[in-house]
């Protein structure tokens, strides 16, 4: 067999096992996360205050992890509590965009500083592009 | 006291886990159950992405080559370069993290953290699910989310592209 495949092959498996603990790992942790914190909980954390809920929502879309379906039900929810559009907006795109939970293999695999940076600017985006969303939204009569 | 020595971060995080788990299954049995029934759904979900990953990057291994980065990926088209972090970003599939060790193999291939960054921010629009957002936020505000990814997920490239140069 050519030796090119046997190598790439090998470093192939050399790099997932290398990751395997650590994605057993953030698994485990997302899976603790969504078993502790149920929706009532969540909708807890947010008032009345529009821009706080926004920076509410960005916080907990950050922390929180999984299959972005979870995240839409849990908007759902959050819309029919009255929750604005600003905040669940927020929500919706920290949690896809942030990983806190996923930090630790983000760091490791892919850099401190990468990682930092990365998930920084994607929570300061969530806030901007929700805003953004709102005022189009807004100015269109749409809400 | 070898063994732990040997024992990398990666190690110690996965134990961590365990233990966490373990304190869990003293002071509430029925929410580790819960935990454990979806630690092994999210599991057997995520075996086939790995075996995804692993194949792209026995292919990355295989074709990839420093050079043929260099012929098609640093070639002078910056718009297709952008382009295609954006494409191949949107149809990924799988949790995030599957997708860390694959990148990780094409940095040293000459692959800008940029490009990294701009893949993993446009991962934010998911095809398969655009139906389940249109029915639970409308059409527009789908429209409005999937344009504004796009455009944010260049920006997050360029910027951190533009921080790695000036450092």
């Amino acid at each position: 067999m050519n030796r090119g495949i046997i190598n790439s092959a090998y470093r192939a498996a050399k790099g997932i096992f290398n990751a395997l603990p650590l994605l057993l790992g953030v698994t485990l942790l997302i899976s603790i996360v969504i078993t502790l914190v149920p929706t009532n909980t969540l909708i807890s954390f947010f008032g009345k205050d529009m821009f706080l809920n926004t920076l509410i929502g960005a916080v907990l879309g950050s922390i929180l992890a999984g299959n972005p379906i979870n995240s839409y039900v849990i908007a759902g929810e959050l819309i029919s509590f009255n929750i604005g559009i600003i905040a669940v907006t927020a929500f919706l795109i920290s949690w896809v965009t942030v990983g806190i939970v996923q930090l630790p293999a983000e760091i490791m695999i892919l850099g401190k500083k990468f990682a930092i940076k990365r998930n920084l600017l994607s929570f300061v985006f969530s806030i901007i592009i929700a805003v953004l969303i709102y005022l189009i939204l807004f100015l269109g009569g749409l809400i | 006291m070898k063994f732990f020595k040997k024992l990398s971060f990666s190690w110690y995080f996965f134990i961590t886990t365990i233990i966490i788990m373990l304190v869990i299954l003293i002071i509430s049995p029925s929410s580790f159950n819960s935990s454990l029934f979806k630690f092994l759904d999210l599991l057997v979900k995520i075996i086939p992405f790995l075996i995804i990953v692993f194949i792209l990057m026995f292919l990355a291994n295989y074709f990839i080559t420093p050079k043929i980065v260099k012929k098609y990926l640093l070639n002078k088209n910056k718009g297709l370069k952008w382009f295609f972090a954006v494409i191949f970003g949107i149809i990924s599939t799988g949790p995030i993290y599957m997708w860390y060790p694959f990148l990780a193999d094409l940095k040293p291939k000459g692959i800008k953290e940029g490009m990294i960054a701009t893949f993993l921010y446009a991962r934010a629009i998911k095809p398969a699910l655009i139906p389940l957002m249109i029915y639970y936020f409308g059409l527009f505000y789908t429209i409005l989310f999937t344009i504004f990814i796009i455009i944010f997920s260049l920006i997050q490239g360029s910027i951190i592209n533009k921080m790695e140069v000036e450092k």
